[in-house]
């Protein structure tokens, strides 16, 4: 299975009924394929709507129906539009049960580093500061090594997104969770070895006795949300 | 009855080194016949607030591609590669702002408010230079409200009061910026007849807005 769809179905697991959620542009929005059946989530795009669909059939887009990465979207039934400052309220004022985000990199304590490399790459933060800030929970969705190199790291070597720690990491080989004694190893991804994920991480790891594989949400076929 | 104006005359309201608020996100609401006519009048040295910098040719980015820009203060440029260019150039300086913070400032700058107190950003870059604000146990960031000489926005009706409707995700920031500028510029997708918008379909109120550019011909 490829290592983005592996880190979408993990997190969609995490989704919660009758919950605001929103996602990140980039891997994180492909977790809206996999919402397990009977769970209803409202999607919030931070560019001011709740209930966005798929992107409509081609030559049928709106022009002013678009999400946070400028893609044409469509809006499902009972979707409802506001401005950048309700926006960010829903955001900042801890309305979102969830927020999926990629990221560069994590430290022990879960602090998230994902909007900047000094000198190479200066996108700026736009949401991500707002999101890990104000979101109930933060969900970092990434792969584990980039090119080789660990992201999750004893500490961060880029400028951080947020002082507040993350609530769980989902990557291709792992799930981890922060917490005040440490970063917990959670989940092994199918087929990894526990020693294959501590030699992928420099940060380090509590590992109890038995670490559990991952289960992923199966593929719904969600009328509204795929295809 | 007030007149509305051509793009032209609108950009001739804006002279070089003004500070202007733009409504849009990633192009999708952004005055797009306001940013033309700056371009083409050969605006220069603005200072353009927003949520981002577009791309090339699309949104605020014809304004950065045509040289008319020369501080931006905005959430995001990693959509347009002639921003980076320019900003390591040194032909733009760049303050970025986290989004919502964006937001909220130019809300207090419309609002009368001194600052806001916000988590956003503590314990990154962002803080550097700001006053921390301890409030129940909790630090914040005194963040400061911001205006500008102008606010151009794009909105989907107005009408003959110039009162403003905004359509989906092409509002953003249009009216949050509609009340933190000394001149407020708008143009709209069509223009109907007083009356025909209901009271509680109007986002922002005609008498807040200073010029309204003709409909599109």
């Amino acid at each position: 299975m490829d290592p983005k769809e592996i880190i979408a179905r993990r997190v969609a697991l995490e989704l919660r009924h009758q919950t605001l959620v929103n996602l990140g542009i980039g891997l994180p929005t492909l977790v809206a394929k996999y919402v397990p059946a009977g769970i209803e989530v409202a999607f919030q795009s931070e560019n001011g709507i709740i209930g966005f669909g798929s992107p409509p059939p081609t030559g049928m887009e709106d022009p002013n129906l678009t999400d946070a990465g400028g893609g044409f979207i469509s809006a499902l039934p009972g979707a409802v539009s506001f401005d950048s400052a309700f926006s960010f309220m829903l955001i900042r004022g801890g309305h979102l049960d969830m927020t999926v985000l990629g990221g560069l990199q994590v430290d022990v304590l879960g602090r998230l580093a994902n909007w900047m490399v000094p000198g190479k790459l200066v996108p700026g933060m736009g949401g991500a500061m707002d999101l890990v800030a104000g979101a109930r929970r933060v969900i970092v969705a990434m792969q584990h090594t980039a090119r080789g190199a660990p992201k999750i790291v004893p500490a961060l070597t880029l400028p951080p997104t947020a002082s507040r720690p993350v609530s769980l990491i989902v990557t291709d080989l792992a799930v981890l969770r922060p917490t005040p004694e440490g970063m917990v190893l959670q989940e092994r991804a199918s087929g990894v070895r526990v020693q294959e994920i501590v030699a992928a991480t420099t940060a380090p790891l509590l590992v109890p006795a038995e670490v559990p594989e991952m289960r992923l949400a199966g593929v719904q076929e969600h009328p509204t949300l795929v295809g | 009855m007030r007149r509305a104006i051509t793009a032209a005359e609108a950009a001739v309201l804006v002279p070089d080194g003004a500070s202007v608020l733009f409504g849009g996100f990633m192009g999708v609401g952004t005055p797009m016949r306001l940013v033309d006519a700056l371009v083409e009048r050969g605006a220069r040295g603005l200072t353009i607030i927003g949520n981002d910098t577009g791309r090339p040719g699309v949104g605020v980015g014809r304004l950065i591609d045509a040289g008319c820009v020369s501080r931006a203060v905005v959430s995001h440029i990693g959509t347009n590669p002639v921003t980076q260019q320019k900003m390591i150039a040194g032909e733009i300086d760049v303050e970025l702002v986290p989004q919502g913070t964006l937001a909220e400032r130019i809300r207090a700058g419309g609002a009368g408010l001194g600052g806001v107190l916000t988590q956003t950003g503590i314990g990154t870059l962002v803080a550097d230079g700001k006053q921390i604000v301890s409030v129940g146990g909790r630090d914040y960031l005194l963040e400061l409200p911001i205006r500008a000489d102008f606010a151009v926005i794009h909105a989907h009706e107005a009408d003959y009061k110039f009162n403003l409707t905004y359509r989906l995700t092409a509002m953003n920031f249009n009216p949050v910026i509609a009340l933190a500028a000394d001149c407020v510029i708008a143009e709209a997708n069509e223009v109907v007849p007083t009356g025909v918008l209901p009271p509680d379909a109007i986002r922002t109120p005609g008498i807040l807005v200073h010029h309204l550019v003709e409909r599109p011909r």
